[in-house]
């Protein structure tokens, strides 16, 4: 008797867990789907929209003259802040989505005990898409390092994965075109790719600081996660609302400094200072990005309306890459497992990297 | 119950202890809570991402900052 008892009741718990699973995650799967979708269309409409809507206002509704300062700076302002924000919207979502599908163990593992070359490319590669919080720098190069990713491999991924980045990315895109986004992304690539392998080369490990050089791996903590659609496309929308959240008042700011500098500032105004002619431009512009840290989002829209007014491609992405990779801050933090020899070289070697890059552009644009 | 929540001081790991807290008060546990903010302290428990949590030895959470309700679960669980 006590046993059917029991055997019913672990038969009723059961079905009740199956009940509440599935009678919740059906309805739930299907309204964020139809959600996204639903989005993605609406979002659509209101972008082919917006070029004619900023030119509406500003010339009709406002009355303003087109071709004279204000005007030229209040229909920039009106047309790209929109713009930006929805695309950076758009991809921050899509990029959280493709983001949830890798996690820095997984990263770890398809690096560990890959040979140098190979590993730089895959790693400046993984470097764009794995998940990655500066204050986590640390903690994932100890796991890169105990996990027997080689010194150069590691680097080429802590190169990347703050410089490549979606919103940098996006901004350049809608801001200059597919061209320059293009041309930004193989060219951090590459910077991060090579940097990354000059330094494996000059084979210093031991530049690393002693307890780090003895820690032993006592096997990582790995918590599988099995994700379902909707809860990507859940933390797709979580991604927006803590970067965008973060972020949106960056762009705006940094849209409304360019759409100062387009109305006002005078064509060719930047080129004495930041033009090709001023060799000395693309040097003074790394170095000025070092001591800075912002995030692209501030930034891109300034460095647009600066190149509207001369300032050389080249010396321009210099400054960016400068003030985006070579963070003092990142710096201070890595200090704590890496011996100043070590990161003194680490910045001269990504230094010199965005110089050149820097040079190129401005010879070849 | 003894609660150590992992992570060198930047916003999310500061969120992921106040968190922690919240729903320790909401749902009436009683628990020491602890913030480890030392590199090295954190590589040698085998958590090589920040932030993360760990409840009585065990490992429940790396590299993002957990919901109330997950928390909610290991304590009440």
């Amino acid at each position: 008797m006590e046993l059917f008892k029991n055997i019913n009741g672990v038969r009723e718990s059961k079905t009740q867990v199956l009940k509440d699973t599935l009678g919740k995650s059906r309805p739930a799967k299907a309204k964020f789907i139809f959600a996204g979708l639903a989005g993605l269309v609406v979002w659509y409409i209101i972008y082919s929209q917006l070029l004619p809507f900023s030119n509406f206002f500003t010339f009709k509704l406002l009355g303003l003259a087109p071709g004279s300062h204000l005007g030229g700076a209040v229909q920039f302002f009106v047309y790209d802040t929109p713009k930006v924000l929805m695309l950076l919207t758009l991809v921050v979502f899509g990029v959280g989505i493709i983001r949830t599908f890798f996690t820095p163990e997984r990263t770890r593992k398809i690096l560990a005990g890959k040979r140098e070359s190979a590993g730089n490319v895959l790693a400046a590669m993984l470097g764009i898409v794995t998940p990655f919080c500066s204050c986590s720098a640390v903690p994932l190069f100890l796991g890169f390092v105990t996990a027997g990713v080689p010194l150069g491999v590691t680097f080429s991924f802590l190169i990347s994965a703050p410089m490549v980045n979606e919103i940098a990315l996006v901004l350049l895109y809608g801001l200059l075109g597919w061209k320059v986004a293009a041309l930004y992304l193989v060219t951090g690539l590459l910077v991060a790719i090579v940097a990354g392998w000059v330094i494996g080369r000059l084979g210093m490990e031991k530049h690393m600081e002693d307890w780090v050089l003895e820690l032993r791996a006592n096997g990582e903590a790995v918590i599988e996660e099995h994700l379902t659609w909707s809860d990507r496309i859940k933390q797709g929308g979580v991604a927006v609302k803590d970067i965008v959240g973060k972020v949106w008042i960056y762009v705006i700011a940094g849209i409304a400094v360019g759409a100062a500098i387009h109305g006002y500032v005078p064509e060719n105004f930047m080129a004495s200072i930041m033009g090709k002619d001023a060799w000395w431009s693309v040097p003074a512009a790394v170095l000025v990005g070092i001591p800075m840290y912002s995030n692209a989002a501030g930034i891109v829209p300034v460095i647009h309306a600066l190149l509207g007014k001369g300032a050389a491609l080249g010396t321009v992405l210099a400054f960016m890459m400068s003030v985006i990779a070579l963070s003092l801050p990142e710096m201070v933090i890595l200090r704590k497992v890496l011996k100043p020899q070590l990161i003194a070289t680490f910045i001269g070697v990504v230094g010199t990297g965005i110089l050149l890059v820097g040079y190129l552009f401005n010879i070849i644009i | 119950m003894n609660i150590l929540v992992l992570g060198p001081g930047c916003p999310k790991c500061t969120e992921a202890e106040k968190i922690v807290k919240t729903a320790l008060q909401e749902a009436g546990v009683e628990a020491s809570v602890e913030k480890i903010t030392d590199f090295q302290k954190i590589a040698q428990m085998g958590v090589f991402s920040t932030p993360a949590v760990v409840i009585d030895g065990e490992i429940k959470c790396v590299g993002k900052v957990p919901d109330k309700s997950e928390i909610l679960g290991w304590i009440n669980g």
